[in-house]
């Protein structure tokens, strides 16, 4: 069996998302997955992408439109995919409704995106939810250091650290260092707080981000992840080797066995079970279908 | 295959590693690349380029087998044409110019006077989109993206002109390949280093509709990751994996 490989931030279209090249774009993920090597998705689907309403701020029926879809996906691509259910926490009730929902459907996770700020009050209730399903949160990380953005609220590597502190019992995944904004900003926020880790997506591949990650979080706090640009993650993925700071094991850690351990996805073979976590991380659990 | 878009230097609003020609050439070579065109990132910061490209020649005088260099001229600066044939005798391979950070309009006609007089000496003239990504920009980097206006501009300037034009995404380069004739068309090359491969698959898009021979390998570094190009090319969907590229040493011919 060849190495594993998670790739802790995928997303998928479906046919309500206003796009008629939706099926080509899955298509599209699936092909170049099979050429990296990816032996499992972690994928969300964020309402209908803007065409019922915003993609950061979607609507109660889009959201269980788009968790729906990804669910199907589930169904049809077996163990290749896996779920986080997106949820919008403006919408308390129908958001825990919806983790209930899909959790009993093989949901590993929650994707938080950026209806809400991250460190606002009404997150807490989710990630109590989280707490009680021992279920990872993915939150989408965006700043623009000097101003705010349409159709998303912000929040930076410090917001969320005050939400993670707020939750220690939570594992959150700081969403795409790479797409994310200033990411020496973040590096800073998160270092310290041991149930954050870091997932390397997003279209920006800065050198040395990699050397300043690895340096700031060490190889069990970070995730290998590709979001919009899977050439990006193939990039980082063949960076890593030449980073001078990453043993084999360390590498092995970042393709795929912190991912196992976060999400409590099945280890592939009886050799490749995940290390256990050095600091801050959460005892693996036990695989789910 | 060469790299038509690295630097050397360092960069005034990050930390970059080791942004020498000796690594520089190490890299190169661990890629499978046979040479880079060179540029001196930090004269695109000076006021007078005049001392980065001095320093630029000295830095690859030992490296001169694989890395040429391509020094920055300045239009709106007193004999720049000076410049322009010191650059021809060092054996440049291209001429850098950033006219938004020296605050030169699309139409400025001191930007088209310089595309000509490129065109004249047989060197291309390489436009920079953007060094870093909007996001993380430093408060006083505020001279904001190459305009696409200003890449129709230059390319409508003349027969001679050659444009490189590194670090564009699809939006920027089809709205200005569809917005020039194809002979203008012609005159422009893209890198591919800010170009999105799959899911979305620009790349392979940008292939079928503008052409790949329209796109030349560029990496930008040291300030982003020399694999990405590479990565993109290998996720081409398979009818296209084998497409051929443009070939910049033969932009004139």
């Amino acid at each position: 069996m060849t190495e594993p490989l998670i790739d802790a931030h995928a997303h998928f279209l479906h046919a309500a998302c206003g796009r008629s090249d939706w099926a080509d774009v899955n298509a599209a993920r699936l092909r170049a997955g099979a050429r990296i090597g990816i032996t499992c998705h972690v994928a969300s689907v964020l309402g209908t992408y803007g065409f019922s309403s915003p993609t950061y701020l979607p609507s109660p029926r889009d959201v269980v439109t788009g968790n729906d879809a990804m669910l199907a996906l589930c169904k049809s691509e077996g163990d290749l995919l896996r779920m986080l259910v997106t949820v919008n926490p403006n919408y308390t009730k129908h958001a825990l409704d919806e983790i209930e929902r899909c959790v009993t459907r093989g949901a590993v996770g929650i994707k938080l995106l950026a209806s809400r700020r991250a460190d606002d009050a009404l997150l807490d209730p989710i990630c109590e939810r989280a707490a009680k399903h021992r279920l990872p949160i993915l939150h989408h990380i965006w700043q623009h250091r000097r101003r705010e953005w349409p159709n998303q609220e912000i929040s930076d590597g410090a917001d969320l650290a005050r939400l993670a502190r707020r939750h220690p019992g939570v594992t959150f995944i700081l969403a795409h260092i790479g797409g994310g904004g200033d990411y020496q900003h973040t590096f800073a926020a998160i270092r310290d707080v041991r149930n954050i880790v870091a997932d390397l997506s997003g279209s920006g591949v800065d050198r040395g981000m990699l050397d300043e990650a690895v340096g700031a979080f060490t190889s069990q706090r970070l995730l290998w992840g590709t979001d919009l640009t899977m050439e990006t993650g193939l990039a980082k993925l063949r960076a890593l080797e030449n980073t001078g700071l990453s043993s084999a094991e360390d590498i092995r850690d970042i393709r795929w066995r912190n991912a196992s351990r976060v999400f409590g996805l099945k280890p592939r073979s009886e050799s490749s079970s995940p290390r256990a976590p050095r600091a801050g991380g959460r005892k693996p659990r036990a695989g789910r279908k | 295959m060469i790299d038509v878009n690295a630097l050397i230097g360092p960069y005034p609003y990050r930390f970059l590693p080791h942004p020498d020609p000796e690594v520089l050439e190490r890299v190169l070579e661990r890629e499978g690349l046979s040479g880079a065109w060179v540029g001196h990132l930090p004269s695109a910061f000076y006021r007078d380029p005049g001392a980065g490209n001095a320093q630029l020649y000295t830095a690859l005088a030992p490296h001169s087998a694989k890395l040429r260099p391509v020094p920055t001229i300045r239009p709106d600066w007193p004999d720049w044409e000076g410049t322009m044939r010191v650059a021809k005798d060092a054996g440049a391979a291209a001429v850098r110019a950033y006219p938004q950070h020296w605050q030169l309009g699309p139409a400025d006609e001191r930007m088209s006077a310089l595309a000509i007089a490129c065109g004249e000496a047989r060197l291309a003239l390489i436009l920079t989109v953007r060094f870093e990504d909007l996001r993380q920009r430093h408060a006083l980097d505020v001279a904001g993206d190459l305009q696409a206006a200003a890449v129709r501009s230059l390319a409508r300037a003349g027969d001679v002109v050659r444009l490189v034009v590194t670090a564009a995404g699809r939006e920027f380069i089809e709205e200005v390949h569809w917005g020039l004739t194809p002979d203008e068309q012609r005159r422009v090359v893209w890198d591919f280093s800010w170009v999105w491969g799959p899911p979305e698959d620009h790349l392979a898009k940008l292939f079928r509709t503008i052409g790949s021979e329209r796109f030349v390998f560029g990496t930008q570094w040291p300030l982003r990751l020399t694999q990405n190009p590479r990565a993109n090319l290998d996720l081409l969907p398979d009818d296209l994996r084998r497409k051929k590229l443009g070939d910049p040493e033969k932009i004139f011919d």
